[in-house]
């Protein structure tokens, strides 16, 4: 077998296996170069999965060459590749970026440690992704959330832990759900690859379970993607996990539960329950559609900087949410389109968060009055992320705005409902993010006083400001050359709705 | 009467899911809401090795060459040893979590009030540093 | 060099001034060399497209495929080469004047202001040029992003309050409903090009008509149609300059001329003709142009009267094209220039009554003429102008869009026309009158201006030269008269 066929294999190897590596790494630089290695060969298999993928290829692996019934599977195609993306991408953005910002807020003596668990979320969140296999997402699931509850409780505030607890309960309550349903479904097809399942469901004669399963399903990740109402965990972990813990999870932990939601629900479900689509759409939708309005006018009265972009992903997971029960091609390849350019937006904007982090303790906004002119460039990449969370065109977020709103207007009247939502919610997020740039360059006072290290606030370092950059500078790539993230998109639509009439 | 006795496992099942979901749910003390999810978690394990039992199955081992018994499905009791492992983790987290919580609190009941209290303070320490 | 070259070449080079500008940051007379090398060769490059398009050449070039099936893409037809014309011309005169007055009036941060006036200027190039409307949507919003710094340039708080006000009301438009509009139109069009005769006939009917026209009309927040205007006003807190030229010619021509752009080429104007549910597009022009006279009649301060007063002149070009005969369209293109001339050269009068005495109120300028009589000569010709007094600019295109008016039988058009001329003269007279004939009322004496006299030459060169322009349009004006015959030449 060349190493070309094992790329599935090692995409989780490879980080799954640095990571006791790191831990027993004593030195932080040490540990930190292994780490950013094992992240940035990541991103390289990543890539190159996306390049065997792209022309609608699925790639199959069977682990230690057992097929099933019987061995595990793993299985990628064109959406998996493109959170495989998204996933390495972020760790390995955020790692090269934040290297001065954790040793601050994590401490040097903790490093190895810390990063260990970095490692073992960023295996787990593409072990969720590359497997075919239903009970093994549900193990990945758990390595993931386990190795993110470490990063987050990390946070420098007493209150990271009453946050992370929260996340803890919350999340394996979720995942716990996601096993009883999992469970029921073994129960009446006796597999657990997510292709057989499909297949065998059809032949299972008491709907009633089904139904349950797929409850049981949807509500438990529903939990872990803190769809609206069920986000509660997300705005204090969010909060006061360490600034570039955040940017990497808010990048992908919250959207790698939902692409298992959809690709269940799309690809074991769909086929299986009558009206399938009705109880999709009609449950899911209504929770869309108020998270988006919730989200948004929370953050537009929050306080915290931090906490204002926590609720936005609330209402941009709702953008996600409200694409997927569109149930149409164009209405899924927006909902994945999203996927990619909130991660740049948000990935972008915690890292100028971060930027911040190196000079203020908390993330008020009062204390950030008039900041702008000590620190332009940090907040001017704040404001280039803004805008693409806006969805000014030209940016990332206005390619999937545009499809999203595109995939509306196919639905006649309820379409324009949605649109109208659509476009009502883009305005509050120019008053959130508005508000965040006005304060910042034109607010006074404040400034001075609270700055960490109680000197004058100077500029970020440039490595991590030139990072914050790259991110920017991607939303406003993406944003004019979408043809990547769009590809990817539309052909998963059309593989996911398959058996749509 | 068998529909009931017969489906025994899984009664206990769904009362052991409920009394941990509620424990999660309304108990105050941080180190009760984790026996809550340990006992959620489980039910769930119950409920997994009862789908593998097969009526009058022995243990899925070959013993003296005989091909021919009924066996139980050894399929979820793997499935479960690896979640007995992963709960295991999780609790030992928590528990972790809990005691970083009491040292920095110095109680482990109600900390979700006293953290939003401190929330609280927070705004008005500032609103006061404003004026 | 091809003409394709010099479009694309109209969009870099103010974009590798601001570069260059930003560059020289230190010196400042290198930097201001450089906005004014970049704006001469700007308005070169823009103007030696010109003799192409009156000989009926359309130069197209596109850049890449955006979102699907549209495409980054311009193309220069008249109406947008009159604009880019315009703007890169007046830019020149107007860096001239800018120089004397961020200089005069010590202001802060000068490289960020002349950075984001050239962003401003591309952009302005783009909308020009833009041969779809998602590359128009597109450059319409950075237009909208680079002025947001320029306006709210003082930094202090009732400024910051303005421009908030000003980037929400074109940002909320424009996302709000412009966005909408395209999409609409792309579905039901299928394409976005804006193409000759309209690409909506057929594909829409009744109501949806006027909707669509609605979403267009006040989606383009820029032309200030009521009640959408409220932040023109707003943007009066931005240094002269910016008001001048891009709240009197780039931004708010902008508006107008995606407004014109959209009714000739995509819906077309036989087909907007024909269905009546689009006839409430000229009652609200109409509105606007007499309210917005009204209110300009009981303003205190120059500069906000100047402000109702585009808001006033704007809604004369959409109801000259929302009037739906080929001579409104002409004068709605001829008006974007007079006006354009007449508007610039009463901002630039402001800003040097500003730099020279401090002044800004109208109860102020009470015989100022004799110390600034330069000044307030130019003033009165832009006033003359507003009003379409002969031998002023204005006079020109109110007669075409008269002419239009009375062909289409449009009896609110004429009436609007009228009403407001006699507006027009009731709020530039009277400041016309106090400042040549009322005696002075002297500073008193710690003033350090008690005894000013003219502004700094760069400005007073500056607005003497776009006076000057108002009147040679009045003769000479057969150039753009031809150049826009073909924006309906073309379409019968």
């Amino acid at each position: 077998m060349s190493l070309a066929s094992q790329l599935p294999a090692l995409q989780v190897a490879v980080p799954m296996l640095t990571a006791p590596l790191v831990a027993l790494l004593r030195d932080s630089h040490l540990s930190w170069a292994a780490a950013f290695a094992a992240s940035a060969m990541s991103f390289v298999l990543a890539i190159a999965i996306t390049g065997q993928v792209i022309g609608g290829e699925t790639l199959v692996y069977h682990m230690g060459g057992w097929a099933p019934p019987f061995g595990i599977s793993l299985y990628i195609d064109e959406l998996s590749a493109l959170l495989l993306l998204i996933i390495t991408g972020a760790a390995t953005l955020t790692l090269l970026a934040g290297r001065g910002s954790l040793e601050e807020q994590v401490g040097e003596a903790r490093m190895p440690l810390f990063l260990a668990a970095w490692l073992l979320t960023l295996a787990g969140l593409a072990g969720i992704v590359v497997s075919g296999d239903a009970f093994n997402i549900f193990v990945f699931m758990e390595i993931s959330s386990l190795a993110t509850y470490i990063l987050v409780s990390g946070g420098p505030q007493r209150r990271a832990l009453t946050a992370v607890f929260k996340y803890l309960i919350t999340g394996t309550v979720g995942a716990t759900f996601y096993l009883i349903g999992v469970g029921m479904v073994y129960m009446m097809t006796g597999t657990l690859n997510i292709a057989d399942m499909e297949v065998r469901l059809a032949e299972v004669s008491d709907r009633n379970v089904v139904y349950v399963a797929a409850g049981f399903i949807t509500i438990g990740l529903a939990l872990k993607a803190a769809i609206f109402p069920l986000h509660a965990w997300m705005p204090n972990a969010y909060t006061f996990a360490p600034h570039i813990v955040t940017a990497f999870i808010a990048a992908c932990s919250t959207k790698v539960s939902l692409y298992v939601l959809l690709r269940l629900d799309f690809f074991v479900f769909q086929k299986n329950l009558v009206d399938h689509e009705l109880q999709f759409a009609y449950l899911l939708m209504p929770l869309a559609v108020i998270g988006i309005l919730y989200g948004s006018i929370a953050a537009i009265f929050e306080q915290n900087l931090k906490r204002i972009l926590a609720f936005s992903s609330v209402a941009q997971i709702g953008y996600i949410l409200l694409g997927a029960s569109l149930i149409s091609v164009a209405g899924f390849t927006a909902a994945v389109l999203h996927f990619f350019n909130h991660a740049l937006a948000k990935t972008a904007l915690f890292l100028a968060v971060a930027c911040l982090g190196l000079q203020f303790a908390k993330m008020r906004l009062e204390d950030l009055r008039g900041v702008g002119r000590s620190m332009p460039w940090t907040l001017a990449a704040f404001a280039g992320a803004g805008l693409s969370l806006i969805g000014v065109p030209g940016t990332a977020g206005f390619v999937s705005k545009w499809a999203l709103i595109g995939a509306a207007m196919e639905k006649g009247a309820p379409g324009a409902a949605l649109v109208a939502l659509i476009l009502f919610s883009s305005l509050l997020a120019v008053v959130y993010v508005w508000r965040i740039v006005e304060v910042t360059w034109f607010g006074h006072g404040g400034e001075q006083a609270k700055a960490a290290g109680g000197g004058p606030i100077t500029e970020a370092p440039l490595w991590i400001l030139t990072m914050t950059w790259v991110a920017v500078l991607a939303n406003f790539w993406f944003g004019f050359d979408s043809s990547l993230p769009m590809q990817l998109a539309s052909s998963s639509a059309e593989e996911f709705l398959r058996h749509q009439p | 009467m068998s529909e009931i006795l017969g489906l025994f496992n899984y009664w206990v099942f769904v009362l052991l899911m409920v009394i941990g979901f509620y424990a999660v749910i309304a108990k105050p003390n941080l180190i009760k809401k984790l026996l809550g999810l340990s006992i959620f978690q489980a039910a769930v394990f119950l409920l997994f090795i009862s789908m593998g039992k097969v009526d009058g199955g022995t243990a899925p081992i070959i013993q003296n060459g005989n091909w021919d018994a009924v066996f139980s499905n050894p399929l979820p009791q793997v499935l479960i040893l690896t979640a007995i492992v992963v709960g295991i983790s999780t609790l030992a987290l928590g528990l972790a979590i809990v005691v970083r919580i009491k040292e920095a609190y110095g109680t482990i009941e109600e900390i979700d009030a006293i953290a939003s209290g401190e929330a609280t303070q927070l705004q008005q320490d500032s609103g006061e540093s404003k004026q | 060099m091809t003409a394709e070259t010099t479009i694309l070449l109209s969009l870099l080079i103010p974009a590798l001034g601001a570069v260059g500008i930003a560059v020289s940051s230190r010196w400042p007379n290198v930097r201001e060399s450089v906005t004014l090398v970049t704006a001469g060769l700007l308005m070169i490059n823009v103007w030696s497209l010109i003799p192409g398009i009156m000989d009926g050449g359309r130069p197209f070039v596109s850049l890449f495929e955006f979102l699907p099936g549209v495409a980054i893409a311009f193309r220069v037809e008249p109406l947008g080469m009159l604009f880019a014309a315009l703007a890169s011309g007046l830019w020149i005169v107007n860096s001239i004047y800018s120089i004397g007055y961020m200089r005069g009036n010590k202001e802060k941060h000068q490289t960020r202001f002349y950075i984001c006036f050239a962003i401003a200027l591309s952009a302005a190039m783009g909308i020009a040029f833009a041969d779809n409307l998602l590359t128009l949507f597109l450059f319409y919003e950075i237009l909208t992003l680079s002025t947001y710094p320029l306006v709210s340039h003082k930094g202090d708080q009732p400024t910051v309050r303005s421009a908030r006000t000003y980037i929400g009301i074109l940002l909320g438009t424009s996302i709000g409903l412009l966005l909408p509009a395209i999409l609409w139109t792309l579905s039901a069009a299928g394409t976005l090009t804006f193409t000759e005769g309209g690409i909506l006939a057929g594909k829409l009917s009744g109501p949806e008509v006027g909707l669509l026209l609605g979403l267009f009309a006040f989606g383009v927040g820029k032309a200030a149609l009521m009640p959408v205007h409220k932040w023109l006003p707003a943007a009066m807190v931005a240094p002269t300059p910016v008001s001048a030229l891009l709240h009197a010619v780039a931004v708010v021509k902008a508006g107008v001329f995606s407004i014109t752009k959209i009714i000739v080429y995509i819906f077309g104007i036989d087909f907007l003709d024909a269905e009546p549910s689009a006839a409430w597009l000229p009652l609200v022009a109409a509105f606007t142009v007499v309210a917005a006279s009204i209110v300009a009649l009981r303003q205190t301060n120059l500069k906000r009267l100047l402000a109702y007063s585009t808001i006033s002149q704007l809604s004369y070009i959409v109801l000259a094209a929302a009037v739906l005969k080929p001579l409104s369209e002409i004068g709605a293109a001829i008006h974007m220039v007079t006006h354009a001339f007449g508007k610039i050269t009463l901002f630039f009068a402001a800003g040097a009554i500003y730099v020279a005495s401090k002044k800004t109120e109208l109860h102020q300028l009470h015989g100022i003429a004799h110390r600034m009589p330069w000044t307030m000569a130019a003033f009165t010709i832009g006033a003359l102008s507003m009003i379409g007094v002969p031998p002023t600019a204005g006079f020109v295109s109110k007669w075409y869009i008269l002419g239009g008016a009375l062909e289409a039988q449009n009896y609110v058009a004429i009436f609007t026309l009228v009403a407001s001329t006699a507006l027009n003269a009731a709020y530039f007279l009277p400041i016309i009158y106090r400042a040549w004939v009322a005696p002075e009322r002297p500073l008193p004496e710690s003033s350090p201006y008690r005894n000013h006299g003219e502004a700094p030459w760069p400005m007073v060169v500056a607005l003497t030269t776009t006076a000057a322009l108002t009147l040679i349009f009045f003769i000479y004006n057969q150039p753009v008269l031809d150049l826009e015959a073909q924006l309906v030449g073309r379409n019968p």
